[in-house]
């Protein structure tokens, strides 16, 4: 029987057994790149995605569970934040992915699916996080490549982009 | 005469049981100029690879005026892909914008060796440099006879050649040879820049892959699928036993996965595996296969039993240096201090588990993978397959930071295996489990550290024994799946102790260096190359041992350290991290506190092969809990010429990092039976909340060749965070990682 999801403002019905965790649908039925295994165990914060808006572990998310649930993936983040932000049309990045760019962040860059779609998550609920906000929030995604610090700079960075009124 | 506590053991390695040979014995500046000597072209072994004394080996020039630079090294998302391409475009007299290059694979990419040692830059860029070099030159020829002009009269700007004093007079690259071939030799004897007319190179040039990346159309090893394939999973047990041992297969129930109808059990010999059309199928299937394995209890069963097995071992001992007379400066020295120093098995990693796709078909083989060398991977493939190599073609795909040889050669073996047994294309991942507990590890190691100063705080005498065993190199399918025994490397170079990262860093009257090679073969982990390989274990040690003398001395460390330096290159990456940390003179440990939570200060000198290293640690230490955070770290690296500083100072941001992780957290944990720290619960790291800030400074010699700047720094942070640790507390560790309960018990028995 398929499942309906929305997955970054599209409806999808997907026909997979109930309890295939979400990551491996997102993946191979709707080849999305953003959320990508890490640890299966909703340890690290590889897999991210938002679920109305909720950063979620997809690697331990059964499908059933997000029937007829809204997705956000990394790659549906601009037209996320132009939805929130109630701007006429998605830029071409959200302000954190511009800002993780600006800042020369990521080393290989496999984490930052998470801790772009968590630092998104955190600017979405607190535009102007402390540093420590910025540290607690982002305390359960890991950074093997040890780039946290350039990763709190690019949160402060897109922070400050949202408060001037750029995209 | 003042000594620390733990007395140095009275094992004489000239007695000691194993064998004993002398290594080299010459003066230790085997270092950067030397061991970085690149012959153009420098031929790999190895059949069906591109000439490397041809010149389009290197370099293709197209129509359109650009070019396509072809890179025998990898991009393992520490950016040397773009380092190499500023190299091109600033001997070529390119814009950044008109050079690229393309996906390594056997066969069509020049064969440079693996990459590590941070020999992407170091060893891959006099080979770009000079091939470009010599291209320009072909071009110039070719321009002048177009334009009826001599060499002498003739720049280039953007791939515009264009006569002297006659800008009508132009020609571009494009036009002069346009995807043609040059068809000339690789001399490398072709004149390079000048470095102070660099215009590219020592530029902060934005990386080429971040923005794919940010916005997720980067495609990652993990991402590529092809038509037909299945998905495969290992089965092996939950982490690793003895490396020789392997692991024996009693019994496989296949009917244990019955009511998963689309999932297969593949097996050869001990190698077993789960495929299956649909992910999750493969991922539960191997889950839930039941394989009753025979572990042999062939481990040390606690820490402790490792490192006094290591100790006891019949071990083969080199010594590596032995300068001046060593006995008679003990002996007459002012102050002796001595430390053993212990440190743990520790793990890759990698933050996506391995992944591979391979397509063996009758009498030829695709493989992708994440591996840090195509064709070192390539033979070893093509054995476990029993095809000859030339019909293997391994290509390159990046997957997560790996940091040394983690699995991903073990996960493209057992790829080719599954679809050499299915027929049909299989992509393998690894999952968490299988890539912490099938690890390459660094390999413990285990020191006795002892050094001498004079009556003015001068050293006279160094001496460092160290016990551990060297990297194993077969991989584990090859093991399980083709019977291929369990082999080990030769144990030099970075798998031994040199004087370069054993002392270098200070001049040393009398100096020895004992490196105890422990057979690795029985009772060990595999053990591999961990980003800056044995330096975490030498430094935290050695320098720690620096620190008691400056302690004894009365001085302040940084100035002790400044006073025993002999080489400007030391002294100025010290002198850098003390001016950015703002290093104020006074003896460590000066102002202890009663207070619950202390904060101290320390400092600390590392390096690996090459490049030279210095940090500055400022921690807090909760005495009640035993929780060290590291707050603030400052790194300085001299790699020589900066190719990019901006990457470099990102390189040195992640060395710190990882330096607070490494000499805090992380620890292989094990039983006799097998690994047990097999996630990122039971084998914690460094999170984003206890992260230090850092400050990363680049100290630039523009006049040198560039040395490599992708591990160097990682040995100092470790030092320095040992150091603030008794700054701030007044007691030292001897072990690491620094845990709340090492903490605690260390200060209970204080």
């Amino acid at each position: 029987m398929a499942t309906r999801i929305t997955v970054n403002q599209r409806v999808q019905e997907i026909d997979a057994p109930a309890d295939t965790p979400l990551l491996y649908v997102l993946s191979n039925e709707l080849a999305l790149q953003g959320p990508r295994f890490g640890c299966g165990l909703a340890q690290c914060g590889s897999c991210s995605v938002l679920v109305d808006g909720v950063e979620t572990r997809s690697c331990v998310t059964p499908l059933s569970k997000v029937a007829g649930k809204s997705i956000t993936t990394l790659e549906g983040l601009p037209a996320w934040y132009a939805e929130q932000r109630k701007l006429p049309s998605a830029p071409a990045l959200h302000p954190l992915q511009q800002a993780v760019i600006d800042e020369q962040a990521m080393h290989c860059g496999y984490c930052y699916n998470g801790l772009i779609v968590k630092g998104a998550e955190l600017l979405s609920k607190n535009p102007q996080p402390t540093d420590n906000q910025i540290r607690t929030a982002m305390n359960g995604h890991l950074c093997r490549c040890g780039t946290y610090p350039r990763m709190l700079k690019a949160i402060q960075r897109a922070s400050r982009t949202m408060a001037g009124g750029g995209r | 005469m003042t000594t620390t506590a733990t007395a140095f053991p009275r094992r004489d390695f000239l007695k000691a049981g194993g064998a004993l040979l002398i290594g080299f014995t010459a003066a230790p500046r085997a270092r950067a100029q030397q061991q970085a000597d690149v012959l153009p072209g420098d031929p790999g072994q190895g059949p069906a690879q591109p000439d490397p004394d041809r010149l389009d080996t290197w370099i293709a020039i197209h129509a359109d005026n650009t070019a396509t630079i072809f890179i025998g090294h990898v991009d393992l998302g520490q950016g040397i892909a773009t380092s190499l391409l500023q190299i091109a475009a600033e001997e070529l007299d390119f814009d950044m914008s008109q050079v690229k290059t393309v996906r390594l694979e056997t066969g069509k990419g020049p064969n440079t060796g693996n990459t590590g040692a941070s020999s992407g830059v170091n060893r891959g860029g006099p080979r770009i440099r000079l091939a470009a070099a010599e291209a320009r030159q072909a071009l110039l020829r070719m321009a002048s006879a177009r334009l009826g002009a001599p060499v002498e009269k003739l720049t280039v700007a953007h791939g515009v050649v264009s006569v002297a004093g006659n800008s009508a007079q132009q020609v571009t690259y494009g036009q002069l040879i346009g995807d043609h071939r040059f068809e000339v030799p690789y001399t490398g004897k072709a004149p390079i820049k000048d470095y102070r007319t660099h215009k590219i190179v020592g530029t902060s040039v934005p990386r080429i892959d971040i923005p794919d990346k940010a916005r997720g159309a980067y495609v990652y090893m993990q991402h590529v699928r092809m038509p037909g394939m299945l998905h495969g999973r290992v089965v092996r047990p939950r982490g690793q036993g003895s490396y020789a041992d392997g692991a024996r297969v009693m019994n496989v129930d296949a009917a244990s996965i019955r009511d998963i109808p689309g999932a297969r059990v593949i097996r050869r010999g001990d190698f077993v595996g789960v495929v299956a059309l649909k992910e999750w199928d493969a991922v539960r299937g191997a889950r839930q296969l039941r394989v009753t394995w025979d572990l042999p209890a062939a481990l040390p069963a606690t820490p402790a039993e490792l490192f006094e097995k290591m100790r006891a071992a019949k071990s083969i001992d080199r010594l590596v240096l032995d300068r001046g007379d060593v006995s008679a400066a003990f002996a007459r020295a002012a102050h002796v201090a001595s430390g053993r120093f212990d440190s743990p098995y520790q793990a890759h990693a990698p933050f996506a588990p391995s992944c591979a796709i391979a397509d063996v078909k009758a009498d030829s083989a695709v493989v992708m993978c994440s591996s840090q060398g195509v064709y070192g991977a390539r033979a070893p493939i093509a054995a476990v397959l029993k095809m000859p190599q030339e019909k293997v073609t391994v290509q390159y795909y990046q997957g997560a930071g790996s940091f040394g040889h983690a699995c991903f050669n073990d996960a493209a073996q057992a790829a080719a295996v599954m679809s050499q047994e299915t027929g049909v294309p299989v992509r393998v991942q690894f999952m968490r489990w299988d890539e912490h507990g099938w690890d390459f590890y660094q390999p413990a190691h285990s020191a006795d550290v002892k050094i001498a100063i004079d009556a003015n705080g001068k050293l006279l005498a160094y001496e460092y024994h160290g016990w551990h065993h060297t990297w194993s190199q077969t991989e584990t399918t090859a093991q399980l799946a083709a019977g291929h025994p369990a082999t080990e490397g030769d144990g030099l170079r970075a798998q031994a102790l040199t004087p370069f990262n054993t002392g270098d860093m200070y001049a040393i009257p009398n100096w020895r260096i004992v490196n105890h090679r422990v057979p690795g073969l029985k009772g060990y982990l595999k053990g591999g190359n961990l980003r800056s390989p044995l330096d975490v274990a030498i430094s935290f040690g050695a320098e720690q041992v620096m620190d008691d003398l400056a302690h004894i001395a009365n001085m302040d460390p940084y100035q002790f350290r400044r006073q025993n330096i002999g080489d400007d290159r030391w002294l100025a990456v010290l002198d850098a991290v003390a001016k950015a940390a703002n290093w104020t003179p006074r003896k460590a440990a000066a102002n202890l506190s009663s207070a619950k939570v202390v904060t101290g200060r320390g400092i600390g000198l590392g390096t690996h092969l090459s490049s030279y290293g210095a940090a500055v640690a400022e921690i807090e230490v909760d005495k009640q809990t035993g929780v060290i955070v590291a707050k603030r770290m400052y790194g300085a690296l001299e790699a020589g010429q900066a190719i990019n500083p901006g990457i470099i100072e990102s390189q040195i941001t992640g060395m710190m990092v990882q330096a607070a992780s490494r000499v805090l957290k992380e620890e292989v944990k094990f039983s006799a039976t097998n690994v047990t720290s097999v996630d990122w619960v039971s084998y914690p790291m460094l999170r984003f909340a206890e992260s230090p800030e850092v400050t990363a400074i680049v100290v630039k010699r523009q006049d040198q060749r560039s040395t490599g700047a992708g591990e160097e720094a990682l040995a100092s942070g470790a030092a320095a965070i040992a150091n603030a640790f008794f700054d701030a507390t007044g007691v030292r560790l001897r072990e690491h990682p620094m845990t709340p309960a090492r903490v605690l018990a260390a200060l209970k028995n204080a």
